[in-house]
């Protein structure tokens, strides 16, 4: 399948959000145009409700009026139907099933601790923070063996792991600035130090990670209207 | 001497997954039974992030987390049939999608509902029940989720088959209903038969004896 008309896949999303993010880029990569169907915040669709019944979340991937749920699920999904792109998972299985650990490692462990940074305080949140670091320090380690001294979890080019991790560089620097703490430090975790660099400078990324300080106002916000949950997909 | 093998537990429903999985390709193993109480030195080395089974071996390479598993069996040895995700994207993802939904979903809520009482048994209850009708919805005309052969979402779902009579009975509580429910019934019971699966199916007298046991443990353990 080569090419869409843009009308032939959208994308529900917001730009604040991670998961939304990864579907972004990944299509990015595979050079598809798609529409962009920002939702607003504190409210949901008619078009999300339908399309997403079961969690009524975002991100959505509208393709042929087909939808597609959960932000990992989409982005292989893109890889397989775009096949004749870049590839974002690599070939071989072992090292697809590497990559699809860490991905899960992310969303189970990483991002949920991230965002708990955000409310806590004295001893519980350098706690958090430890157990945060500590999970990134494995993530390093993981970097290390799946670059093989390249600039990305996937080589050369920007991969699976790169996506689901390198989605949430965003917010990673945002819980930074607003909470007060280092998570990816030079001493610690080099090679993600330098990954993240090259990664929010790859032309497939360029402009979709939202600014620092943009996230900083905006999780300001979500103080203010209590319960929306941050960037949950 | 298989070169692949298989960490599990005799209980454990993640693992069993896995067994269900290599036994349906005909793909040949060696099973290695844990004691989660007292984990050996070798699934500590072969998983150290979480310690868990089930993991995976392969050529001495280990993979861990069942989905991921899944998903390395089905890669690798593709021309073993039958195949458990389908050819089509738009399918696959659709296979992904409910094997996820059931154990973000499902499975937590029907085990917080065996394992607490009074209030938080039955708010745990409806809430799985809200989440199962979209599975109940989703087996219309269907033998499996897979379609005519046990696929990557009936595996991951199977656990449904095979514990929830068990839970069912030690906990005095009906989890899953016929007059709701009666589509996921006869898959339960269809899975339950399917060619490979009953074979490995765990004894339940052993199952109603550990989760028992467990459950009792977990309900002394609860703040009064």
């Amino acid at each position: 399948m080569a090419n869409s008309s843009c009308s032939d896949v959208k994308v529900l999303g917001a730009w604040p959000s991670p998961f939304v993010t990864r579907v972004r880029i990944a299509l990015n990569i595979k050079s598809v145009k798609y529409e962009f169907l920002e939702e607003a915040l504190g409210s949901k669709s008619q078009l999300l409700l339908q399309s997403n019944p079961v969690y009524k979340k975002i991100p959505v991937l509208i393709h042929g009026g087909k939808p597609i749920s959960e932000s990992l699920i989409i982005v292989q999904y893109i890889d397989e139907v775009w096949s004749s792109g870049p590839s974002i998972l690599p070939s071989d299985p072992y090292d697809r099933a590497i990559e699809r650990f860490w991905a899960a490692y992310v969303d189970d462990k990483i991002f949920p601790s991230m965002k708990l940074i955000n409310t806590a305080q004295g001893e519980e949140k350098a706690a958090i923070v430890e157990q945060v670091t500590e999970g990134l320090v494995l993530l390093e380690e993981a970097f290390q063996k799946s670059s093989k001294g390249k600039a990305f979890f996937g080589g050369d080019r920007i991969g699976f792991l790169d996506i689901a991790f390198g989605s949430m560089l965003g917010w990673l620097r945002a819980i930074e600035k607003m909470g007060g703490v280092k998570l990816l430090d030079e001493a610690k975790t080099p090679g993600l130090v330098q990954w993240a660099e090259s990664l929010c400078a790859d032309g497939a990324v360029k402009g979709i990670i939202p600014d620092t300080e943009k996230l900083v106002e905006f999780a300001k916000i979500l103080v203010k209207m209590k319960g929306v949950p941050l960037g949950k997909n | 001497m298989a070169e692949v093998k298989l960490f599990r537990a005799w209980s454990s429903p993640f693992p069993l997954r896995i067994v269900w999985a290599l036994e349906v390709k005909g793909i040949e193993y060696d099973m290695i039974y844990e004691d989660l109480s007292n984990k050996s030195s070798m699934l500590l080395q072969y998983n150290p992030v979480y310690k868990k089974v089930p993991v995976l071996l392969h050529k001495g390479k280990p993979i861990s987390e069942s989905l991921v598993i899944l998903e390395y069996i089905e890669e690798t040895w593709k021309s073993k049939t039958p195949s458990l995700l389908p050819g089509d994207p738009y399918q696959r993802a659709m296979a992904r999608f409910w094997a996820k939904f059931g154990d973000d979903k499902i499975l937590p809520l029907i085990w917080e509902a065996f394992i607490k009482q009074g209030k938080d048994q039955e708010e745990a209850l409806i809430a799985a029940h809200e989440n199962l009708k979209y599975l109940e919805v989703e087996l219309r005309g269907k033998k499996f989720l897979g379609g005519e052969t046990v696929g990557f979402a009936d595996l991951t779902f199977g656990w449904l088959a095979n514990l929830v009579s068990v839970f069912e009975e030690i906990a005095g509580v009906t989890l899953i209903d016929h007059e709701k429910f009666p589509l996921l019934l006869t898959w339960m019971k269809n899975f339950m038969d399917a060619p490979k699966i009953r074979e490995t199916w765990p004894p339940r007298d052993k199952l109603i004896n550990h989760f028992r046991a467990l459950r009792e443990t977990l309900i002394a353990k609860e703040p009064k």
